[in-house]
């Protein structure tokens, strides 16, 4: 604020000087602050401080009894060392990663498809297959995990006698659940399915906006489709790719209703992604400082990731000139 | 040109199969919802109901606490959005109007805060309830949802406040307006429609959560909607019937309320990077 905007200021400001200049370059100054305190208020004492104490608990002994005397007792890293000791955690880990890897893998490639599909349909088709992905956006997640709960019901569910009827073996009767890697299957396509609308939609947005000229004089150099997609496509939309994938990693590393509802509230050891894991030794077995440590453990993760996105969003939008 | 008019119609089928496979879950939502109960538990899937009965409808919303969990969404929704919609305005008005020291730091941790894992948080947040004795309480899900919606709240509407040119407000002011009723009269109805799409975005994100609501609401008569979901399933089995309706009462308010409001809102979680 320099001499300049105050100038300014007063010359907008009219007649309306009551009070002195400097009272006014206070004000100005100090109004910013006062517009977001609540907010960083209410985002520091809710989220801030239960991060904090996120960090505490890691380290203390806190069982039942702490519970209720409200105590807990330092312990230093030995939370840390249990869980990263128990071979049982390190494969949790690793589940959730793969579990990661692929549901963003398999939701990134199906949404870039439909969205270059989107750009190639008819006018009347594109607008029916975009508005019906919004429902399926639309759709809140517990409800589609209960409605996925009862198309794979073993008894009467639609995809067992579908699956049945095309040929693709006989799955009457067929409890998904029994083998970790099949149920594992069906949460990948409630994740999935759940992600897509917003991922195609994003990047048919982003491809509308890659210039028809650059597309152009490729094909005239004689580009194949897909090097067009790969040399001009895939470059310029290197920003909307890097968000949605950073985005789709942070969510699907920390799925845990999906596993919850699907396998009603009781998911063998099997299911265990680093969340469930987290949530199972806090509020089943009262280990509330070991649940901390895992807790912490899955932030620490996330956290390389969001750097990602909070960099390139931040830059991008800076570039935008607010 | 005749190759051209083939993939074309290549590309129409792919889309409507796609459409098809998309769809269908939800189509079977609400087919499964209408149907008698006959014609859902039916080894050969019954494809279309032979007569649409509300009787699903009718058992979902006599099942115990219904009501009152409806109530129950409904008083921690509206409260956190009629709080959170002018704490966020504020601090948008503030990030898209004045320049100030730490502004870069508010927006990346406005920015940052939507990626914590809740299912992380809720470990200290039932613990530190517990110790006040707030557990099984509204207010405190409430307080806990706000700094849920806060940030997003406050970046979609940061975009919606810079897109009103500051000339307007300036040009107010030389006609004579104070700064404060410029604001008012000038750049508050252009920002209207955003603090309707935002609030809306509120009400679907505290209207869907899930874990806080499960973990801290215990008794039955101060649940939520979506932990009512799980009243369907019981050791004898699940009535798909009544959950299949009682899913689509839940979703009906939140689909209505995005179809309204997706083209405002769903940018800002990639703001900037599609300019559009």
């Amino acid at each position: 604020m320099g001499v300049a905007g105050d100038a300014r200021a007063r010359v907008t400001a009219g007649t309306n000087i009551e009070a002195g200049p400097s009272r006014h370059v206070i004000a100005r100054t100090l109004l910013p602050y006062v517009l977001i305190a609540p907010a960083v208020v209410v985002i520091a004492g809710v989220l801030g401080y239960p991060l904090a104490m996120l960090l505490w608990l890691s380290t203390q002994h806190y069982g039942l009894r702490e519970l209720f005397q409200h105590q807990g007792e330092f312990v230093g890293l030995a939370n840390f060392a249990t869980i990263l000791g128990d071979s049982e955690f390190r494969h949790v880990v690793l589940i959730s990663v793969v579990f990661t890897v692929v549901n963003v893998g398999v939701s990134m490639l199906i949404a870039t498809g439909i969205a270059l599909l989107l750009e190639r349909l008819s006018r009347p088709v594109r607008i029916l297959l975009s508005s019906g992905l919004v429902l399926v956006w639309a759709t809140p997640v517990i409800p589609a995990i209960n409605l996925w709960q009862w198309m794979f019901d073993y008894e009467f569910g639609v995809v067992n006698w579908l699956l049945t009827h095309l040929g693709a073996g006989n799955y009457i009767h067929h409890n998904w659940f029994e083998n970790p890697l099949q149920g594992f299957t069906v949460i990948t396509v409630i994740v999935v399915w759940g992600a897509i609308p917003f991922l195609a939609l994003m990047l048919y947005a982003g491809l509308t906006q890659v210039p028809r000229e650059l597309v152009e004089a490729a094909e005239i150099d004689g580009a194949r489709p897909w090097q067009v997609f790969a040399m001009v496509t895939v470059p310029i939309l290197r920003p909307l790719f890097l968000i949605l994938f950073s985005l789709s990693t942070i969510w699907d590393f920390q799925v845990f209703n999906q596993v919850w509802v699907l396998l009603n509230q009781r998911p063998s050891k099997d299911y265990f992604l680093i969340s469930v894991y987290s949530f199972q030794e806090s509020f089943r077995v009262s280990k509330f400082g070991l649940g901390a440590a895992a807790a912490v453990v899955m932030v620490a993760i996330l956290l390389v990731v969001t750097f990602v996105y909070v960099r390139q969003t931040v830059r991008l939008t800076t570039e935008e000139a607010v | 040109m005749r190759r051209r008019t083939v993939s074309r119609t290549f590309y129409d089928a792919l889309g409507l199969l796609i459409f098809a496979v998309m769809l269908f879950p939800i189509y079977w939502m609400v087919s499964t919802a209408l149907k008698p109960g006959k014609e859902i538990l039916s080894l050969t899937p019954v494809w279309f109901p032979s007569h649409v009965t509300f009787d699903n409808f009718r058992t979902a919303i006599n099942v115990p606490f219904f009501w009152n969990d409806v109530a129950n969404s409904l008083i921690v929704v509206l409260t956190v959005v009629g709080i959170s919609i002018v704490l966020a305005f504020f601090a948008a008005v503030s990030v898209a109007r004045f320049g100030f020291r730490g502004r870069t730091a508010f927006i990346v941790m406005i920015i940052a805060v939507q990626m914590v894992p809740l299912n992380a948080l809720v470990i200290p947040v039932y613990l530190l309830l517990n110790q006040v004795g707030q557990v099984d309480s509204l207010p405190g899900v409430i307080a806990y949802y706000l700094a849920i919606v806060l940030p997003f709240m406050v970046w979609t509407l940061r975009g919606f406040v810079a897109n009103v040119p500051v000339d307007l407000e300036e040009a107010a002011m030389v006609d004579g307006a104070t700064r404060v009723g410029a604001f008012l009269r000038i750049v508050f109805p252009l920002v209207a429609p955003g603090l309707v799409a935002t609030a809306i975005y509120g009400f679907i994100q505290a209207w869907n959560e899930y874990i806080i609501a499960y973990v801290l609401l215990s008794s039955n008569s101060k649940q939520t909607l979506t932990i009512w979901l799980a009243s369907f399933t019981t050791q004898h089995g699940t009535d798909w019937g009544g959950l299949m309706a009682g899913a689509t009462l839940t979703a009906l308010p939140v689909v209505v309320f995005f179809l309204i409001v997706q083209r405002h809102v769903a940018g800002g979680l990639t703001a900037g990077a599609v300019k559009g």
